[in-house]
């Protein structure tokens, strides 16, 4: 049988760097191929090279047997490859029907009088939405549906494109729990129908639940490629890592003292966050856990003072903040990490060093003239970016946005690390990045505490939750509904609390 | 949810463009009876036609986050153009019209290449080619007047019903402008580069092809509107259509249009180019002092632009999720 798609000596190279070396790989139909790696390790690059985004330096490509070069996105989409990105890629002005057609409308008509036939174009809307169980209107925009249903739309896309290989990178990042197994479920009746699938995920047991063969790449190297009866995730992270990690986290060296740093008295913002009490210490780890929508987020932008509360008090170091805004926030020596990179944490065409400079950029300024000190900037950068173990090419020149996820992270807090900063709100830190990766940044945030900082940890993960912080707060519809310490961690009881709340009202 | 309490102030900004416009519409009414005259609003839409049509080219590169400041240029060279083929080689009315409208969408096409090709930004492409294309044209008439044959100006004063020939055009030109941007592919396309364009590219959109053909639209606009206008004037010169970039833009953008790219119709600037069109109508027949005329109409395009951001940010806040059920629950009389 001739495989579907074969990858031959294939290799890509970015500002003097290999992203990808000499790799082959074949997928064949109805195979489900995993694809792990740390951030940086060349996956996303790998599929870029298969989904036409970016031209191959070396090596060639057969589909279906026939030579396969895609220069383009489309000449993939026209070879049968619909690729999902983890950064979804839909127009949120126009409507699913029209999202879904993007590429060739079905017209009617002849000459220049060609117009939508938009009867067809609803109708193939509403079967490829229900193929994967979406009930909306194929008119609805698509800025008024959520992140889950806005990847389902993606999948009906591809579908509707009769894509015979789908590549999903990173896909339950935005997807709730249910939102997830729908998703798993469609995967499954995908191969079922003979379509290839390729799964590129962080989170290890999935990979496993739902991949056929596992490949692992390493530093832009195939370090293994097996059938996934032969892994477990212990060889999947020694193969990733190159040697095998003892704990999934740092041991703690920081401890926490009875210094209130941030304290906020009875923060209410009308219908979305009620008569919020808490109080972070000096170098302690605050977990803040909750489902999504129960108002994590929300909390953190108002605290930040990017959206507006009604009553409540915010006091940092003793000091009460009035007229809350980002600029106040700094100033009283708050960070913010955003739960996301793309749209809210980074300047994505800038240089990585700008990017970092970006929050203490006055600092740099020279006292009389105003003008930046480029030299001491650059130095400073080099030295944050130095700290936090950031793998890129040249600071100075590299944008942010040809970093991978995990690095791109690094930058982010780099950028807080150099207006040195007492509170850190950190939303979802380790979102769709690798073990490797999350091992780093959870030391940086131990290291931060360290310091004496302290630190508010948001995440949905309650593993790592519990994993690195001394306290636990769980909300549920906008209100905290529970505090843990760490002597009553418990995963259930936990969980318990924050779903509590959602089943009294619903 | 049987009763749905309408939020008059919320509606209101909403459409602030077209209260503004019926306001507008009613101060210069109530001030003077001669204005409400069917003449006189046939006369205020026939003037708002040249801009209007402007505008709608315009509307199509704004969407894709572009702009065109050169349209006040090819206005003036598409009609230099043709009129010179007109005087000195005899060229009829009809075809010295396709001809403003060859060199208006070459001139556009022009531009799309600069900024397609050689991948210069819009802004500096078409501020550089506004100032090209008048030094062509002043250079091909040694800055002298053209006055047009009578054919022209027989042609300027056609009238189908009653309705004066631009107005005609206009209305073709937004129906063709509002078919293509709703309902062809090419028009969805433009809205998908304007919201992202890498998405645009990712999703197998030619993107440059989308860019390419909004700058030949705006330019066919402008060679068209150019030769419209003359043909109600009868001559032609070097100061023709100055500054016409500048009633465009705004009239696109007093219709909703977004000048970051995605958001926007061709009715808006149909909208716009009235608005702005009765404003200066008004002020001649309130007999506003003539040097204050330009800052009163100043003034108004920038109080229609800033109910338009208000309502941005008042769309921006409605789009914060809700996660607690509003306590204030009204009882329902």
């Amino acid at each position: 049988m001739t495989p579907l798609l074969e990858i031959k000596d294939i290799s890509k190279a970015f500002f003097g760097i290999k992203a990808v070396k000499d790799v082959s790989l074949t997928v064949n139909k109805g195979e489900a191929l995993g694809l792990i790696g740390q951030n940086g390790a060349g996956k996303s690059t790998l599929m870029n090279l298969i989904g036409g985004v970016v031209q191959a330096s070396s090596g060639t490509m057969t589909m279906n047997g026939a030579a396969y070069d895609p220069r383009s996105p489309s000449d993939a989409y026209k070879a049968g490859i619909a690729f999902i990105h983890q950064e979804l890629n839909l127009f949120t002005n126009l409507t699913i029907a029209e999202n879904i057609f993007i590429e060739a409308f079905p017209s009617r008509g002849v000459g220049p009088f060609k117009f939508i036939d938009r009867a067809t174009m609803r109708q193939q809307t509403q079967t490829a939405l229900q193929s994967v169980g979406l009930d909306l209107s194929p008119d609805m925009h698509v800025d008024r549906i959520s992140p889950g249903e806005r990847q389902l739309v993606e999948i009906a896309k591809a579908l509707h494109q009769d894509a015979s290989l789908i590549i999903f990178d990173e896909p339950t990042t935005s997807l709730t729990a249910r939102e997830t197994e729908r998703l798993f479920a469609l995967i499954q009746q995908l191969r079922e129908q003979g379509k290839a699938i390729i799964y590129i995920s962080h989170i290890l047991n999935d990979v496993l639940k739902l991949s056929d063969s596992i490949a692992v790449m390493r530093d832009g190297v195939l370090v293994g490629h097996d059938a996934t009866s032969k892994f477990d995730v212990n060889r999947m992270i020694t193969l990733m890592v190159g040697h095998s990690i003892e704990t999934l986290y740092p041991p703690r060296t920081a401890v926490p003292s009875r210094d209130p740093l941030l304290e906020l008295k009875g923060v209410s913002a009308k219908g979305i966050v009620e008569d919020i009490h808490l109080t972070l210490h000096k170098g302690e780890t605050l977990g803040l856990f909750g489902l999504m929508g129960s108002g994590r987020t929300e909390l953190a932008r108002i605290l930040f003072g990017l959206d507006s509360s009604e009553r409540g008090e915010v006091v940092i170091n003793g000091t009460q903040l009035n007229g809350k805004s980002p600029r106040s926030s700094i100033r009283n020596q708050m960070a913010f990490v955003t739960e996301n990179r793309r749209e809210e944490g980074l300047l994505m065409n800038i240089n990585i060093a700008d990017n970092i400079a970006l929050v203490s950029l006055p600092a740099f300024a020279q006292s009389v003239t105003q003008v930046v000190d480029q030299r001491r900037l650059v130095r400073d950068t080099q030295s944050a970016a130095g700290a936090l173990q950031l793998k890129s090419g040249l600071i100075t020149e590299q944008p942010a946005k040809s970093l991978s996820g995990g690095n791109q992270q690094k930058v982010v807090i780099a950028k807080w690390l150099l207006s040195r900063p007492t509170v850190f709100i950190m939303d979802e830190p380790t979102r769709g990045i690798d073990v490797g990766a999350k091992y780093e940044i959870y030391s940086i945030i131990d290291q931060l505490a360290a310091t004496g900082s302290g630190i508010l940890f948001i995440s949905s993960e309650l593993e790592e939750l519990m994993g690195m912080c001394d306290r636990i707060l769980v909300m549920s519809r906008g209100e905290i509904v529970g505090e843990f310490t760490r002597e009553q961690f418990n995963q259930e009881a936990i969980l318990r609390a924050a779903f509590r709340e959602k089943a009294q009202t619903a | 949810m049987t009763q749905r309490r309408v939020n008059i102030p919320q509606l209101l900004l909403n459409n602030s463009t077209i209260v503004l416009f019926i306001v507008v519409f009613l101060i210069f009414g109530l001030s003077s009876p001669l204005f409400l005259q069917l003449e006189s609003i046939i006369n205020i839409i026939k003037q708002a036609s040249f801009t209007g049509m402007v505008a709608i080219g315009m509307t199509f590169v704004l969407l894709t986050a572009g702009i065109d400041l050169s349209v006040g240029s090819n206005m003036y060279l598409s009609s230099v153009i043709a009129g010179l083929l007109m005087r000195q080689a005899g060229l009829g009315v009809v075809p010295a019209l396709l001809v403003a409208m060859l060199v208006g969408t070459l001139y556009g096409a022009i531009n799309a290449f600069c900024i397609v090709r050689l991948k210069i930004i819009p802004f500096m492409v078409t501020l550089g080619t506004l100032v090209v294309g008048r030094g062509i044209g002043t250079a091909l008439t040694e800055s002298q007047q053209i006055d047009f044959p009578e054919t022209m100006l027989a042609f300027g004063q056609i009238n189908v019903l009653r309705i004066p020939m631009p107005i005609i055009v206009f209305a073709l030109v937004f129906i063709a402008g509002y078919l293509i941007l709703n309902r062809t592919a090419f028009g969805r396309q433009v809205y998908a580069v304007g919201n992202d364009i890498e998405v645009a590219k990712k999703a197998g959109i030619n993107t440059d092809r989308v860019i390419f053909l909004v700058y030949m639209i705006s330019g066919f606009c402008a060679g068209l509107a150019g030769f419209i206008l003359i043909s109600q004037l009868g001559r032609l010169d070097r100061s023709f259509a100055e500054g016409r970039e500048f009633d465009a833009i705004a009239a696109a953008v007093l219709g909703g249009t977004s000048l970051f790219g995605g958001v926007g119709n061709a009715f808006g600037a149909v909208i716009g180019a009235l608005l702005i069109q009765m404003v200066q109508a008004g002020l001649v027949f309130n007999s506003v002092n003539l040097y204050l005329q330009p800052m009163v109409r100043a003034v108004i395009i920038f109080i229609a632009i800033f109910f338009d951001s208000l309502r941005e940010a008042n769309l921006e806040k409605l789009k914060r999720r809700f996660i607690r059920p509003l306590e204030t629950t009204q009882p329902n009389g």
